[in-house]
Order: structure tokens, then sequence, then C-alpha cells
């Protein structure tokens, strides 16, 4: 019953008939919920969707990043994206490896668009959200290039991002059908 | 010949009465209650007189109460904080010393990505977006005037008893091992009262969760499951929902791993696609042998494990102990549990406590004689969708060492002669 409008102001409720509108009843009796627009959340709304919903204008390329990185990142992350503690490496490692694979975005993540919306709402961890939507295109572009998965001339912007294979794009089995 | 096991039967006057921190301290496992009746019968000569605290007034009422001073050993297990990583980890409860199945609020399980944020209701906001008929934002105070429900869930995090995937059999305790679930009294709004208000549309098929955690965490719920039993919890054990827990509201996903109940909820955005966010792909995924990872990996699986005796407490004499613990499912109710005091060889029905729910922590209980002989515990959970809790070599075996996540399997209490309890491998 959820496809059913619940605010009866839309006037479609005429058309219902009195078993939907009995049915629906419970869900209708509240209804403060405030109307607003996507334009209003934009600022608000970082979701960035693996078909690029979400994703800003702006730009960057590796050479951009570099700089941000070696300011922002690196005291966590290493000089070359190797890592300073668990969980920080961000570059190399193969998850065909003999032993324990190290697990990176080049490794193991499976979609760029991930990068850009993680780094947006998340890092860097000691000032989340500090970094324009331009400095986030440049960031990910240099974590990218960092894994040989960009040159560093690439400029990634809404468009160019899209088009980034990951190399274990194809490692994942969904289970969410499982429930 | 005792191994200076870290809690003792404490002596405090003759003849075998015994501090009551041990109630506490060692729970029922430590008193039979035939050795007490017969220590007590056995010395004629104890005098029993009025304690000091029934001679005198004391302090009064206050304004929120706290645990008795004697009870200090009642506290959550947190790692070390890490300066890489500020306000991140996860502390553990005390389940070794708890009884029955809910969680006090002080002692629930804890885990965040960038700490607790410190939120004014007043100026919180939820909003609701992407394929609805019409996005909404909702104040705190509106959504106290909608309809609710209150439900015992337990909450489990992924990564509870991940050491246990580990070649050596980790040195700890239920809590270190096994902390990271928790119970409770959830009291909140069905979450398909709010979707349907703002009118979902056909073409939806998944739900963003985000946090207003400086990390903002973002979790993907399938739609079914959110029309389903999916709250926006406000109430814990019938208090507002403690910060550590999400307040001002939280997304609450019966039975599914822990970190998709994501906390500080904010926004709700309907897709047809999930999100793909950091901590559903990079996190919280499950690398098998073939290297391939299994990712939505959501209901919890059925799981038992015996809080006492367990790891690093101590049988301080033969006889008479009741062996306890908790077990629960992701999908549905507990049927039963066995207990194994052999390491496995034969099995016995432990009693369950009758109020046991769906998705929610049941107690069972059976009584055991301690010889004094070497002795491996074991519990093993049934639920009611007929799943039986597997052993740790059938999960390696199925996914291998390299899988972080979602272990639950039958967990292994070595008691030796001289009555230490250990986490082994059997």
């Amino acid at each position: 019953m959820y496809k059913l409008s619940v605010r009866t102001f839309f006037g479609a409720c005429a058309l219902l008939t009195a078993s939907l509108l009995l049915q629906s009843a419970t869900a209708q009796s509240v209804g403060l919920g405030i109307p607003v627009t996507e334009a209003q959340l934009q600022a608000f709304d970082l979701i960035v969707g693996p078909d690029g919903s979400g994703l800003p204008e702006g730009s960057g390329s590796p050479l951009q990043g570099k700089i941000i990185y070696e300011a922002r990142c690196q005291a966590c992350h290493g000089l070359n994206g190797e890592g300073t503690i668990d969980n920080t490496t961000l570059a190399g490692g193969d998850i065909h490896s003999e032993t324990t694979p190290v697990k990176t975005v080049g490794s193991f993540w499976p979609h760029a668009t991930t990068l850009f919306d993680f780094i947006r709402r998340a890092m860097p961890a000691d000032a989340p959200k500090s970094l324009s939507n331009n400095e986030v295109y440049q960031v990910v572009a240099y974590v990218l290039y960092l894994n040989g998965i960009i040159n560093q001339y690439a400029v990634l912007n809404k468009d160019t991002l899209l088009t980034i294979e990951m190399p274990n794009k194809d490692g994942f089995i969904d289970q969410s059908q499982i429930q | 010949m005792k191994k200076t096991p870290p809690a003792v039967l404490e002596q405090v006057a003759g003849n075998g009465l015994l501090s009551r921190r041990h109630l506490l301290g060692v729970g029922l496992a430590g008193l039979g209650t035939a050795a007490t009746s017969a220590a007590l019968g056995a010395d004629a000569g104890v005098v029993f007189e009025i304690p000091g605290w029934s001679k005198q007034p004391a302090a009064g009422s206050s304004s929120y109460g706290a645990p008795s001073s004697h009870a200090g050993n009642l506290q959550r297990l947190a790692g070390a904080p890490n300066p890489l990583y500020p306000g991140g980890g996860a502390s553990r409860s005390p389940l070794q010393h708890l009884q029955g199945t809910i969680t006090p609020n002080s002692l629930h399980f804890e885990r965040h990505h960038a700490g607790i944020p410190d939120i004014d209701p007043a100026q919180h906001k939820l909003i609701i977006n992407g394929l609805v008929r019409q996005p909404l934002v909702f104040n705190y105070e509106d959504l106290l005037a909608y309809p609710m429900v209150s439900k015992i869930y337990f909450l489990e995090c992924s990564g509870n008893s991940g050491s246990l995937f580990g070649n050596n059999a980790a040195a700890g305790s239920v809590q270190s091992l096994h902390g990271l679930v928790s119970c409770a009294e959830w009291t909140g709004i069905r979450l398909s009262t709010l979707l349907e208000e703002a009118g979902v549309q056909a073409a939806a098929r998944w739900v963003s969760a985000v946090g207003a955690d400086a990390a903002s965490m973002g979790r993907s719920v399938p739609l079914t499951k959110a029309m389903d039993d999916v709250l926006l919890a406000l109430y814990q054990n019938g208090e507002p929902i403690r910060p550590e827990q999400g307040y001002p509201m939280r997304l609450f996903v019966p039975g599914w791993e822990g970190n998709i109940s994501v906390k500080w909820l904010t926004q709700l955005k309907l897709t047809s696609e999930p999100s793909q966010f950091r901590d559903e792909t990079s996190k919280y995924t499950d690398t098998m042998k073939d290297r391939r990872s299994l990712q939505f990996t959501f209901p919890m699986g059925t799981k038992s494990v015996i809080t006492s005796p367990s790891g690093q407490m101590a049988l301080t004499r033969k006889g008479l102990y009741q062996v306890t613990g908790i077990a629960w499912s992701g999908n549905g109710s507990i049927r039963r549990v066995e207990v194994s005091a052999d390491g496995g060889r034969s099995w016995a029905d432990a009693e369950i406590e009758s109020h046991q729910s769906e998705k929610a922590l049941a107690r069972f209980r059976i009584p055991w004689q301690w010889t004094g002989a070497d002795a491996v515990l074991l519990s093993r959970a049934t639920d009611s969708t007929g799943a039986v809790q597997p052993s740790r070599a059938a999960i390696l075996e199925e996914r291998g060492n390299l899988a972080q996540y979602h272990y639950h399997g039958i967990q292994s209490w070595g008691i030796d002669a001289a009555g230490a309890v250990s986490n082994v491998y059997v």
C-alpha cells in the first residue's frame, strides 16, 4: 500500500475507493512532514550513487590532488598511500595474493563513486566535509593515480568519474536477496 | 593449585560466608545452591548480626539512578583511543555479568565511526527524499505525535566474534570476544508510516540511510525490509535513546547486522539501486577463499554463547554449577539450545526462558556438576527456521579465514583441572 499518497491535499484522494481510504487511514492520520524541494537539499544531500547521481559540478586532476593529499591525507595514509597503521593503506595490494590480501581502493573497492562519496562525507577524519567539491575531485584523482587506475594528467568530473572501471568491480556477490 | 584466576570466591567471614560482590562478579555459576546450603549448615557456630547499613539512615533518592558503588566491575570494555581515527572504535557489553535478556542502556555495546555527536533535537532534521512523491522534513517534536510500537530486539555488530576467525584461540572473556551484542526494548515509529507519508515511487527499491555524525555514515536498506519491520527508534528501554545509540533518533533494522541500524539518522533517500557506501563495500563485506566478497549479508546468523562459566572466569570448587548463556537469530526466535560439557561428544537440551521473541536474545540455563576434570563447554542454538548454529570448522570450511564479519560459530570454553576457563578451539 505504500505507493498510495498519504497527503490528502494532493486531491487524488477523491479517486480512491472508500476501502483504500480506510486502509491508509492510520498512515494519513498524522501528516506532520513538511514539504521540501530537492533544490533545498542540494547542500544537505551528500549521497553519490554508482550511477553518478549526486556528483556535483567541479573537477580535479592527480597533480592538483597531490597538493591536497600531502597537506590533509598523508599523515595517516602515508606519502604514497602505503598507510601508517591498520586500515589506512589505500594504494597497492592484490586481492588474489597468496597471503592475506591487502585491501585498498585499488585492490578491493568496486566503485569509484564510493571514493568521492566517502571522502566528501567523512574525510579527512579530523575535519570531515572541509574539502571543497573541486578538492574532493582532486583527491579522488590522486588516490586513483596512486593505484595506477588513471594517469597523472586525467581530469575527473561528474562525467569522467563515471567512466572509471575499478579493478575489483566484479569481485562482489550480492546477498541482499537473502532476507 | 589455583592459577591465580581473576575472580576467586572471596571469603569475608568464617566458614564459607562469601562477599556479595561475587553475585555480580561471578554470577550464579560460582554458587551451587547445594554447596552453599551445606556450607551454612556445617558450622552452627556462625552468629548472624544486623549489618551496619541497617542501623543508620543513608542518602536518599536521586534524580537519575546509578549502579551500586560495589558493582564497579559492571563496565563496558572499550579499546584505546586511536588518534588517527578520532571518535572511532567500539565498546563491548559485559555479558559475563548480565542475566536475563535486556541490556541496561549504560552497558549496551557501542560502535562509532567518528564519535558521538551532541545533537540538540530541536535543531535535528529527518529528511526523506529521492524517489518519493513529495520530499519531506520531520522535526523531532512532530515525530513524537506519530503512532509508535515497542519491540524487544537484539543488536549485534557484524564484526562481533571476528577474532574467532583467527588461527589461534585468542585469550579473552565472553565480553572481549563476543560483547558486540546487546538487547533492548526499542520504541519508535514504523518506518513504513513515514515512507508512506512521503509517497514511495514505483521505481524505488532501496532506502539510503545517513547519520548526522561527523562520518555522515550511510547504509543502503532494501525497501522490502524498510517497509516490513524497520523502526525509526526514539526510545531505548523506556528512555530517550542514549547519545551513543543515536540520540535523538536511529534507524533500527531488526535482526540485521548492527551497522545498518544507522544512528543519529538524518536522511532517508529512496533510490533504485544501493548507494554503495564505503561501509557496504570496503567494510562489512566478507572475502571468501576464492577472493570474491559477499556483500549485503544482512541477517545475523543463528548463534549462542555461554556467558557463565566463560573465558577468564575460574571455577573454585567441584560441584554444582549453573551453565547459562544467551542465544539469538536474525531470522526468527530461538527454539532450542543444546549444551555439551565434553567438547561436543554428547549434548543435552538447556532450558530456554519462555518469553523469548523474534530477533531478541533468549536466555538458556542448564545445571552442571563439575568433577574437577578437564571439560569443554559448548552451546549450539537452533532457530525457528530450523537453522542450526555451525561449528567453527564448518564456517572456516565454507568461508575460509579471510572474512572478518558475521562469525556465528559454536564457542568452546575449556576448563582445566584448576578450574580456569579459557577460549579454546576443539
